[in-house]
């Protein structure tokens, strides 16, 4: 075959292949414009923004490196922040994923009003957490609130569960447990539907214990639900911050102050643009490191259909 | 009687029904040790029903059953000493083909080198080594088929029960397990009760065939006797492919109505015919022949002739039917057939939904 023969199959193939591409690109476009507006632009800024010094009319804003993190970890006042976070994160992480497993092999089981319970544990989901935070407020109100109330009854002394640092950063969990507990349940739920009844019944003829058939088959099969609920209770530990906002606004004395809401403060507040822009990049490089383990240390032992 | 004549697993009166329809009604059955029952039946009639029944996975409302000489009809599946196959087979998709296997000798926690031991034996039996580490998910239809196998195998028991185990297979891989499914039961001296809607299957795996009808037992006997002598134009329509002709006697000079196979039509001179009957179809199948046949008093007459026929669709022949092959169904047959006709034509012997009057059993709503 001469070469004047076969180049012109070459051509229609890289033609048909430039097509393809631009075909692609195409469809890649509208997504690509809105995550480039509303991520990848506000992300790149604000390490940007994270290097240079906070500008005053007097000093303009000049760069300054790695100055806004060092003064960070100098701060008691981020310290602290940083550490109520991880407490608020290693309390409610496994107690909402664990209380939402149970709810949902309760609510999954053959028990009379089922519906009316799923919805029951639904509902915290479906209030705004603005609406649950006033809620709770009226709860946790010493004097009068319904806890309070009830230990009264067996003559407990009044509670300032809002108000005191000893108290206030789990009085804020207990909410956030509250509230995400039945949102993951539903996840759980919907999981478990999935899974056949004749496993169940292939087990119990082999002898096996409802225990045993939850242990060595409900769990596992759960897996890929557990690992995406983990990485959004995860994400939720940090940015779900409003109800603060309502219940103690960080008081008394930061005891229950959080991260999202200390960057806030800076931003907002006190218009420190830089150091927020630092503890940003912080909370974004540890919840990425966090996620990537996640996913590959369970993403092994998963099981996924 | 001797001893061991007494029946393995035993049914008395048992049933089970959901809001006083479907399910089963006053089925009683004797299985004898290591026998091959079909239950068989169009679906809807309650055979699953009654596999589960057996299994403990349903509790009869009424009735007792007996497994090995023991009341069982209390007793939770695992005491009752039996493994099943299920239709699904009921994989653990997260588990590989050995812990699939070894699942239940694990929860029963017998030895390592007992569990090494079954292992070994029952992929050989079943043609699995070397899939011992795929996930159900890595393996085809057949090979899933065979875990499930395997699983009962490893488990000892006695007896299997089996839900249409072949139903998700290819028709040829099913004739394949079909033969594998037997050889395993003689081989372990298996007493297997199978659940099937194929009576192809039924008749040539079993030793016995249950037919059932909404909830109850049509007729229980060999499979040639429920070819040869049906007890009811329904287990004539739905034994045999094709199934039996039947005539309204009085096109015979005769009571009731008469049942016959195909295969003992005789063509005949129409001078001296029983019947005579018109072409509907003629299908040429290479070694055969066979003529569709239309008679107004008659249903699935058909004739087999060797060799390539040239009748067209509208000639007439005549049809001799010997007083050997005649099965006469009883008036009381008849008003029984005349009341299901419409019922029993829709539960094509393929499987086909039947037009049950019962929709809320629990195989419609699976």
């Amino acid at each position: 075959m001469t070469p004047t023969l076969s180049r012109r199959p070459e051509t229609a193939h890289a033609l048909e292949r430039r097509r393809r591409a631009i075909h692609g690109w195409l469809l890649l476009t509208p997504a690509l414009a809105m995550l480039a507006t509303f991520a990848f632009y506000p992300s790149v800024a604000t390490v940007w923004t994270s290097l240079f010094s906070r500008g005053t009319r007097r000093n303009p804003s000049e760069f300054v490196g790695l100055e806004n993190y060092a003064r960070l970890f100098d701060d008691p006042t981020f310290r602290e922040v940083a550490v109520n976070n991880i407490l608020y994160a290693a309390v409610t992480i496994p107690i909402s994923i664990v209380l939402a497993l149970v709810m949902a092999l309760w609510a999954n089981s053959k028990i009379p009003a089922r519906s009316f319970l799923r919805t029951a544990y639904f509902t915290p989901t479906v209030l705004p957490m603005i609406a649950a935070a006033n809620l709770w407020l009226f709860f946790y109100t010493p004097g009068f609130g319904v806890l309070d109330q009830i230990g009264a009854l067996f003559g407990a002394p009044s509670v300032n569960w809002l108000g005191q640092p000893e108290t206030a950063l789990w009085a804020v969990c207990a909410v956030t447990i509250w509230k995400e507990a039945g949102f993951f349940m539903i996840f759980y739920l919907a999981a478990l539907q999935t899974i056949p009844e004749d496993l169940r019944e292939a087990a119990e003829i082999e002898g096996a214990s409802r225990w045993t058939y939850t242990r060595r088959v409900v769990l596992p099969l759960l897996a890929p639900t557990t690992l995406f609920v983990l990485v959004n209770a995860m994400i939720n530990s940090v940015k779900l911050i409003d109800h603060l906002f309502i219940l103690t606004k960080g008081g008394p004395s930061d005891s229950s102050k959080l991260i999202l809401y200390y960057i806030w403060e800076s931003a907002f507040a006190f218009f420190d643009a830089p150091s927020a822009a630092a503890m940003t990049v912080l909370v974004l490089i540890v919840l990425g490191a966090v996620a990537a383990l996640q996913f590959r240390l369970l993403d092994r032992r998963t099981h996924y259909r | 009687m001797p001893v061991s004549e007494a029946p393995f697993v035993a049914l008395h009166g048992v049933t089970r029904r959901w809001n006083g329809a479907g399910g089963v009604q006053g089925v009683s059955l004797a299985v004898p040790r290591g026998a091959f029952v079909s239950i068989l039946g169009p679906s809807g009639c309650g055979k699953s029903t009654l596999l589960r029944l057996l299994a403990g996975l349903e509790t009869p409302q009424e009735g007792r059953i007996e497994i090995a000489g023991r009341d069982v009809t209390a007793r939770s599946p695992a005491e009752r000493g039996l493994s099943m196959v299920f239709q699904s087979y009921a994989l653990f998709p997260h588990l590989n083909v050995r812990e699939n296997i070894l699942f239940g000798m694990k929860v029963r926690r017998a030895t390592r080198p007992e569990r090494e031991q079954a292992l070994a034996r029952a992929t050989a039996m079943t043609g699995l080594q070397g899939l011992e580490r795929r996930k159900p998910a890595e393996l085809s239809g057949g090979q899933r088929q065979r875990v499930a196998l395997a699983r009962a195998v490893v488990s000892g028991q006695p007896l299997c029960l089996m839900d249409e185990p072949l139903s998700n297979l290819d028709a040829k891989l099913r004739h394949t397990v079909r033969r594998d499914i037997k050889a395993l039961q003689r081989r372990l001296g298996l007493t297997v009760i199978y659940v099937t809607h194929d009576q192809a299957e039924a008749m040539s795996l079993s030793d016995h065939v249950v037919l059932m009808r909404e909830g109850r037992t049509e007729q229980t006997g060999a499979p040639e006797t429920l070819y040869h002598r049906p007890a009811t134009p329904f287990v004539a329509r739905f034994i045999g492919d094709p199934p039996m002709a039947l005539v309204e006697g009085a096109a015979l000079g005769e009571a009731g109505q008469i049942g016959i196979r195909i295969e003992a039509l005789e063509r005949v001179p129409e001078g001296r015919a029983d019947l005579t009957a018109r072409v509907a179809d003629a299908e040429y199948l290479g070694a055969e022949t066979r003529l569709l046949l239309d008679h107004p008093q008659a249903e699935g007459l058909a004739l087999i002739l060797p060799g390539r026929v040239a009748l067209a669709p509208g000639e007439t022949v005549g049809l001799h039917l010997p007083e050997k092959h005649r099965v006469r169904f009883g008036a009381q047959a008849e008003a029984a057939a005349a009341r299901d006709r419409g019922a029993a034509a829709a539960a094509t012997r393929d499987g086909r939904e039947a037009a049950l009057p019962s929709p809320s059993t629990r195989e419609d709503t699976r």
